[in-house]
């Protein structure tokens, strides 16, 4: 209840005397004058002229949200949109990349004619232009496909149906039903969907609901793992099938990131956040013919530009550190070859490496610029470099010691370790504490060691009996 | 409270549609569900149940709204 | 061009800022009508002090401008929710000169729950059925005429998606702005022990209360226990509250 001030404790003071005992009744009695009133004005201006039964709309909803058919239908969309985007994204991304480094070669000979020193060279062209031309040509278009292909079905009226469908489970980890809209969010950006997690009343599940909504890769995290299962996954098909074959590896990616989901939130409901359900309503639209023009300006204007300026901003700092951390020099070593040293011994239990582990450290600011961080590390070539092919970077990777043991640690690892820092300063503006901030960064990245811990010693176990048993 | 012979809305059969009695819930709850139109009188059509059989999707005042059945329990219901 | 901003209040209505407040269920196609009345004139922020966004747009309409204030869509006002609550607070406390109600033509009787609720708090409300072609589609006449008598206020049809009618709803906003439509709200009838109980708590409350707050409104939130309207009330600043009943308060405080 709110503190109230002296005139209002007067003015109930008067009043109380006047007010009948039973309040819930006199709610009821509230509510139930209304509505009487809006029946009667609605019978006296509406006339129903035909009666309206089983449209089309009805029996689509009927077949979406279907006992056999929901679910396979929520996962063939999902496939669709993420091959859609990986398909589609895949040229622009190359135009894109040359197109910014030839403007980055006209930039590099400007400031060596002029004489500019090459330190300062350095930091602004070979780290900060780098990393910003790196983060628009990979992040912009699949923005640019995946946000508006996500409006599209929100405007559909589909996403509704999906919460409809999967809201069993999210009840049963003890999370509010509305949790399943903001982790579909999510998958566009961490960010957005943690701001989108106001539309859960409850503070309880609404901190749940921001907690685990890292567990929805995003879009800055689809390049790495797309590059990736293409890589290693990829060349175990014929080429046609590549493509799919990948996106097939990120849909099981992401489907454990919502497992991860509905466990952590279980979790966090029977410990640190206890509580029950809370009431949860939710509409069930009408299905409705969508707005393309509006579509295209909302999801280009509100969403894909304002992450990518967000990331863009944060892009360039993080890019002229790293270009910095690589070229200043301890001794015969870098600081960056250092630090990758330490950390090289936790990389190797976790199935990774030092370089690898720096890499995801750097790419706190925005996860997309890990892959342009990690190829730096390898070649230590002191800026960031972008390989031609994805070929060359399979050369690099193999070089470094990579298997596909490797590669699925990094693809866990990147769905499980803190979030960027956009969304950690999204969080911790939505939350206003300090605490709750360090246990979004802590949960996730706690369970990203753990987990890379098990299935690397658990995959070298079973190389040693196949070992065994071929030789 | 036991109220003899009395049906709650997760008894109705999809398809079947109800009149509200009474609603149990108290607090803020009720007058949310009241606010939805769920006021004593008023007609609710059961549509459809979500693939796992929980929440469920009810016709309520022209508009299709899924309820949890623990919620949908907590609502009393004739079949006239 | 000479600027008249700086003369005194008489001379500002060509310049005056109009706030509208938009109000309405959710899923009833809100944000296109907001998007459509001010195009990309928008920017979003927060509510103060809330975590819920605070979408307002812009528009010029006949020499007059307009800001449009996109309120949380709510079924109701109970202030039972965030989203309730804000926007209960803007359409009764942050005084807006005007309120537009959108809802859905084809369940209207659960939007007129809301339409009724907020003809409680105001009568500056402008009511914008949408959603008209799709009810048509589904079988049902709205009968336009028959709710602008009922409702005592001005109602017009709309079908946002396709744009049509929203000329003739700016016409009928800047209508009312500019005091040549006078409205007669519908007020709604509770149960007679009730309608007793309100009126006697209206009219002692009256004396307390700044004009522009409707004492029957404050009265049925008081009959639900409703305090915080109160603290609200209270705590506006207003120049109606006069020294006169500060000092009865006092002396009632003392007995």
């Amino acid at each position: 209840m709110s503190t109230i001030n002296k005139h209002g404790l007067l003015i109930i003071r008067e009043i109380e005397p006047l007010l009948p005992g039973n309040v819930s009744n006199i709610k009821d009695r509230i509510v139930s004058g209304i509505y009487r009133q809006a029946e009667d004005i609605s019978a006296q201006a509406v006339r129903t002229e035909s009666s309206y039964q089983a449209s089309l709309e009805t029996k689509l909803d009927g077949i979406l949200t279907s006992r056999w058919l929901g679910f396979p239908i929520m996962l063939f969309l999902l496939t669709l949109v993420l091959w859609i985007t990986i398909t589609g994204a895949n040229y622009p991304s190359q135009l894109l990349a040359s197109g910014l480094f030839w403007i980055e070669k006209q930039l590099l000979n400007l400031f060596v004619t002029s004489g500019a020193p090459s330190w300062l060279t350095g930091v602004l062209i070979l780290g900060m232009y780098r990393s910003l031309a790196w983060v628009v040509s990979v992040m912009l278009p699949p923005m640019a496909i995946f946000f508006p292909l996500f409006t599209l079905l929100e405007d559909l009226g589909y996403l509704p149906r999906v919460a409809f469908n999967m809201d069993n489970l999210f009840r049963r980890a003890g999370a509010h039903g509305k949790q399943c809209l903001t982790m579909c969010m999510g998958f566009g950006c961490n960010a957005a969907g943690v701001t989108s997690c106001r539309i859960i009343d409850s503070p309880r599940e609404r901190l749940i609901a921001i907690l685990t909504n890292t567990f929805s890769i995003c879009n800055g995290r689809f390049p790495t793992l797309i590059s990736l299962a293409t890589i290693f996954m990829g060349t175990l098909v014929a080429r046609a099938f590549s493509s799919t074959l990948a996106t097939l590896a990120v849909v099981a990616i992401i489907m454990m990131g919502i497992l991860t989901t509905l466990l952590v939130s279980y979790l966090l409901s029977r410990t640190l956040l206890q509580g029950v359900p809370s009431f949860f309503v939710l509409e069930l639209p009408p299905f409705r013919k969508p707005q393309l023009g509006q579509i295209l300006i909302r999801s280009l204007l509100d969403r894909t530009l304002f992450v990518l300026w967000r990331a863009v901003v944060i892009a360039a700092p993080a890019g002229a550190l790293t270009w910095i951390l690589a070229n200043s020099f301890v001794a015969d070593t870098s600081i960056f070859a250092l630090i990758a040293g330490w950390l090289d011994p936790l990389g190797q239990l976790m199935g990774m490496d030092g370089i690898i582990l720096i890499a995801f450290l750097l790419g706190l600011p925005a996860n997309e610029i890990f892959l342009p961080i990690l190829i730096m590390g390898y070649l230590s070539a002191g800026s960031m470099l972008e390989l031609d092919s994805l070929n060359a970077l399979r050369t690099l990777l193999l070089d470094h010691g990579w298997t596909w043991i490797t590669a699925l640690c990094v693809m866990l690892f990147s769905l499980l370790h803190f979030p960027c820092g956009t969304t950690l300063y999204t969080i911790f503006k939505e939350t206003r504490s300090a605490r709750w901030t360090i246990m979004a960064a802590l949960i996730p990245l706690a369970l990203g060691i753990l987990v890379t811990l098990i299935v690397n010693q658990g995959a070298r176990i079973i190389n040693c009996f196949s070992a065994g048993f071929s030789g | 409270m036991v109220i003899p012979n009395s049906l709650s809305l997760i008894d109705i059969p999809v398809g079947d549609s109800a009149r509200v009695v009474n609603i149990l819930t108290i607090g803020a709850n009720r007058r949310r569900l009241l606010d939805l139109g769920l006021v004593p009188g008023s007609r609710v059509e059961v549509i459809r149940r979500s693939p796992a059989g929980n929440p469920t999707a009810y016709l309520i005042k022209g508009t299709l709204i899924a309820l949890r059945n623990e919620d949908a329990r907590q609502i009393l219901v004739d079949t006239n | 061009m000479i600027k008249t901003a700086s003369l005194p209040v008489h001379g500002q209505e060509a310049t005056k800022n109009f706030v509208i407040a938009l109000a309405g269920n959710p899923n009833v196609g809100k944000s296109t009508v907001f998007n459509r009345l001010t195009g990309l004139k928008q920017h979003t922020g927060n509510w103060p002090g809330k975590t819920v966004t605070r979408a307002e747009g812009t528009f010029f309409h006949r020499n007059r401008h307009y800001t449009l204030v996109d309120l949380p869509g709510t079924y109701s006002l109970h202030a039972s929710s965030t989203d309730e609550q804000v926007a209960r607070d803007f359409i009764c406390f942050a005084r807006p000169d005007l309120t537009l109600v959108v809802c859905d033509a084809t369940c209207l009787e659960r939007n007129l729950n809301l339409v009724l609720q907020i003809l409680e708090i105001t009568d500056r409300v402008v009511l914008c059925v949408n959603l008209m072609d799709e009810a048509k589609r589904k079988g049902f006449r709205v009968d336009i005429d028959m709710l602008t008598h009922k409702l005592g206020i001005p109602v017009v049809g709309t079908a946002a998606r396709s744009g049509r009618g929203l000329s003739r709803l700016k016409n009928v906003l800047d209508d009312m702005v500019a005091g040549k439509i006078v409205t007669t709200p519908q007020q709604v009838v509770y149960d007679p022990e009730l309608e007793t109980s309100i009126n006697e708590i209206a009219k002692r409350l009256t004396p307390y209360l700044p004009d522009w707050i409707n004492s029957r409104w404050a009265a049925l939130r008081l009959l639900e226990r409703d305090y915080s309207v109160l603290d609200h009330i209270t705590d506006n600043k207003n120049k109606n509250y006069s020294p006169r009943i500060l000092k009865k308060e006092v002396a009632l405080c003392l007995q």
